[in-house]
C-alpha cells in the first residue's frame, strides 16, 4: 500500500489482504504481446479465417489442420472464447463491441 | 468489467486521531490503525459526511494536483482496505448466534464462598450481590475440583495451553484443595502433553511463608485485592470486626514479592468514594510495595450507593489515568516498563487490533465455577441462581450459554452501533450491566464518554509509539494472545 502504513496486526493483516486483491487484479488479464504470453495451447492468434497461425507463427501447432476451420474452428474448439468461425455461426457476437480493443469485455460467451 | 466505473463512495467507519505530528485513522469495523498520508486526508476530506461516484472522486483528486493513474490507485487502496466504503461492496454475512462449541481457555474455580474480610463494596456480599449462596456448599470439594479440570479438559479442543484461576470468597481460606488441584490438573495435562497454567487472586491476610514458597515453586500468578495505603486499604477492606486489614497484609505482600519472581505479581484497586486519589494509590503499590503491575477499576454498583464514585469523581480518576498514562509513555519511549495496567492492557489489545464480537470472554472462552460445581459466565456469577449455565458433572448448558451469548453480542446492543470505541469495549462488563440495568445484554451507559476518553488517550500513545519507539509496540503483541 502507497498511502496507508499498517500499525497494528490488524491493519497489517488488511494491507496484506489488499496487497494480494491488487496483485491479483493486474494478473486478472495478461495481454498476448506482455513478455510471458499466454496462449492457449493449439489455438491461433489471429482472427482472420484462413490466416490462422500458433504461437510461433507457424501452423504445426494448430489444434486442428488450417484446412479444417473452413467448416469447424469454433463447434469443437475446447477454449469457450472467439474463435475464427465464430462470425459463421453467430453474427451478432460482437455487436456489443463496437471497438474491440476498448470493449472487449463486453464479448460474451456464445453457446451453440 | 466497465462495471468498476459505477462506484459510490463514502466513508468507511474511521476514527481520526494525530500524534508526533502524525495523522492516523482507527478504522472501526476492523480493529485496525493506519498512519495515512495527506493523500487519503484529501479523499477523508471530500468524502466527510458526502458521498461522490468514482468519476467524480477522481477527478477532484486530479484538481488537488494527483495524476490520473495516482488517484485511480489510490481511491482503489482505500476501496480495497475498506476505509471508503462503495455500494457495490457486498457486505460480509454477520453470524446469526455465536459458536456453541466454542473451546474453553480457562476456568475461574471459585474454591469457596467464604471470606475473613467484609469489604462494604463486595459484588458477592455487598449491597448489590447477586449470589445466591444459602443452602449451597461453602467449600469446593476435591471431586468437584477434579471434575472441573476434567470438563476444561475434554471442552478446551485442541488448545496445546489452558489455564486455571483460583477465586473465593477468599481464595486461601481453601488453601489444601488448591494444593490438591495444581498436582492434579498438572499430572492431568502431562499426560495429553499439554501445558495448564495458574493464577490466583487474594485480599492476602492468609498468606504464609508456606504459601508463597508453593506459589514461587509452581509459577502461579498472584493478583492482590488491595485499595492503596494504609487509610485508604482500611476503609472499605476490613474485617467483620470493621478493623481495617493493612497492617496485616503489608508486610506478607513485601515477603511475596521478594520471594516470588516467577511471575508477575499484581494489584487490582477497587475506586470508591473517597478512594480516587489514584496517583498516590499507584506510588504506594508499585514503588513502595513494588508491585510489578497496578491496575485500576471503579466499584461496581447499581448507581445508588453510598460507596459509589460521583460523576465529578470518574473525572478526576480520568485525569489522573492521563498523568500516570503521560508518565507510561515517557518510560515506553526509552524502553522501560512503567508498569500502570490500564495502559498496558488496552496497548495489548490495540496492538493486536482487537474486534470484539463480546466484551469478554465470560460464557465463551471462560467459565466460572462456583464450591458446588455450577457452572456459570464468570465468577461474578458464581452462586447466583438465575446465572447458572450448567454444572461440571452434567457439562455446559448450551441453551443458556446461547441466550447468554446471543444477548451480550456487541451487534445486539443498539447504542454501540454508532459508537467508534466498540471493538475494545463492546458494551462493558456482562455481570456490571445486569447490577446497573437488569440485563447482562444491557450496554454499560453509564461509562461510554469516559471509555471514548480512555480509548483516545490510548490511540495516542499507540501512535506515537509507532513513530518514536515502534519496537516497543512488539513487547505487547503476545500480551493477551490466544494460547
Amino acid at each position: 500500500m502507497k498511502h496507508l502504513r499498517p500499525i497494528n496486526q490488524k491493519a497489517k493483516a488488511i494491507g496484506e489482504s489488499v496487497e494480494a486483491q491488487i496483485s491479483a487484479a493486474q494478473e486478472d488479464v495478461v495481454g498476448l504481446q506482455q513478455v510471458r504470453p499466454h496462449v492457449p495451447m493449439g489455438c491461433t492468434l489471429s482472427f482472420s479465417p484462413g490466416w490462422e497461425v500458433d504461437a510461433s507463427g507457424g501452423t504445426a501447432g494448430l489444434c486442428q489442420p488450417v484446412e479444417r476451420d473452413i467448416y469447424d474452428c469454433y463447434v469443437t474448439c475446447f477454449w469457450p472464447v472467439q474463435v475464427p468461425d465464430h462470425v459463421n455461426y453467430s453474427p451478432d457476437w460482437a455487436s456489443n463491441c463496437a471497438a474491440a480493443t476498448k470493449d472487449w469485455r463486453s464479448l460474451d460467451i456464445i453457446f451453440p | 468489467m466497465t462495471a468498476l466505473l459505477t462506484h459510490r463512495y463514502r466513508s468507511g467507519e474511521v476514527h481520526r486521531f494525530a500524534a508526533a505530528d502524525q495523522d492516523f485513522i482507527y478504522l472501526v469495523s476492523a480493529g485496525a490503525i493506519f498512519a495515512l498520508d495527506g493523500a487519503v486526508a484529501d479523499v477523508l476530506a471530500l468524502l466527510d459526511g458526502a458521498e461522490m461516484d468514482h468519476a467524480d472522486l477522481v477527478t477532484a483528486l486530479i484538481g488537488a494536483g494527483h495524476s490520473p493513474a495516482d488517484a485511480e490507485d489510490l481511491v482503489r487502496e482505500l476501496r480495497l482496505a475498506r476505509v471508503i466504503v462503495s455500494n457495490q461492496t457486498v457486505a460480509a454475512p454477520s453470524p446469526a448466534k455465536p459458536p456453541e462449541d466454542y473451546p474453553l481457555q480457562a476456568l475461574v474455580l471459585n474454591i469457596t464462598n467464604q471470606c475473613n474480610l467484609a469489604c462494604t463494596y463486595c459484588y458477592e456480599f455487598g449491597a448489590d450481590k447477586i449470589a445466591t449462596p444459602a443452602g449451597k456448599t461453602k467449600y469446593m470439594a476435591i471431586d468437584t475440583a477434579k471434575a472441573s479440570v476434567d470438563l476444561l479438559l475434554a471442552q478446551s479442543g485442541g488448545r496445546p495451553a489452558v489455564h486455571i484461576t483460583f477465586f473465593g470468597g477468599e481464595t486461601l481460606m481453601n488453601f489444601p484443595l488448591l494444593r490438591e488441584v495444581v498436582a492434579y490438573s498438572t499430572a492431568q495435562a502431562e499426560a495429553q502433553g499439554r501445558t495448564i497454567t495458574f493464577s490466583l487472586t487474594t485480599n492476602a491476610t492468609l498468606l504464609t511463608d508456606e504459601i508463597i514458597e508453593f506459589l514461587a515453586d509452581q509459577q502461579i500468578g498472584v493478583t492482590v485485592s488491595i485499595d492503596g495505603p494504609k487509610e485508604m486499604q482500611d476503609k472499605r477492606r476490613v474485617y467483620k470486626s470493621g478493623k481495617g486489614s493493612y497492617d496485616v497484609i503489608e508486610p506478607k505482600l513485601r515477603k511475596l514479592i521478594a520471594r516470588h519472581r516467577t511471575r508477575a505479581i499484581t494489584a487490582r484497586v477497587t475506586l470508591t468514594d473517597g478512594v480516587t486519589d489514584v496517583i498516590r494509590i499507584f506510588r504506594h503499590l508499585r514503588e513502595d510495595i513494588g508491585f510489578h503491575e497496578v491496575g485500576f477499576a471503579p466499584v461496581t454498583t447499581s448507581g445508588e450507593r453510598d460507596y459509589s464514585i460521583t460523576d465529578d469523581g470518574m473525572d478526576s480518576v480520568l485525569g489522573q489515568f492521563n498523568l500516570l498514562a503521560d508518565e507510561w509513555l515517557a518510560y515506553a519511549l526509552k524502553g522501560r516498563m512503567h508498569g500502570f495496567s490500564n495502559v498496558s492492557e488496552t496497548i495489548g489489545e490495540l496492538v493486536q487490533g482487537t474486534n470484539k464480537s463480546h466484551p469478554c470472554g465470560a460464557g465463551l472462552g471462560l467459565l466460572g465455577v462456583s464450591p458446588s460445581g455450577d457452572l456459570s459466565p464468570c465468577h461474578r456469577f458464581t452462586d447466583a441462581d438465575t446465572h447458572t449455565m450448567g454444572h461440571v458433572s452434567t457439562g455446559i448448558d448450551r441453551e443458556k450459554q446461547g441466550e447468554f451469548l446471543t444477548k451480550g453480542h456487541v451487534g445486539a446492543k443498539y447504542e454501540c452501533q454508532s459508537c467508534w470505541a466498540r471493538p475494545l469495549c463492546a458494551g462493558g462488563c456482562h455481570h456490571e450491566a445486569f447490577v446497573r440495568y437488569g440485563d447482562t445484554g444491557h450496554a454499560n451507559l453509564h461509562y461510554c464518554d469516559w471509555i471514548r476518553d480512555w480509548t483516545e488517550r490510548c490511540l495516542t500513545i499507540q501512535g506515537t509509539l509507532a513513530v518514536k519507539n515502534p519496537e516497543f509496540l512488539e513487547k505487547f503483541a503476545e500480551r493477551k494472545g490466544l494460547s
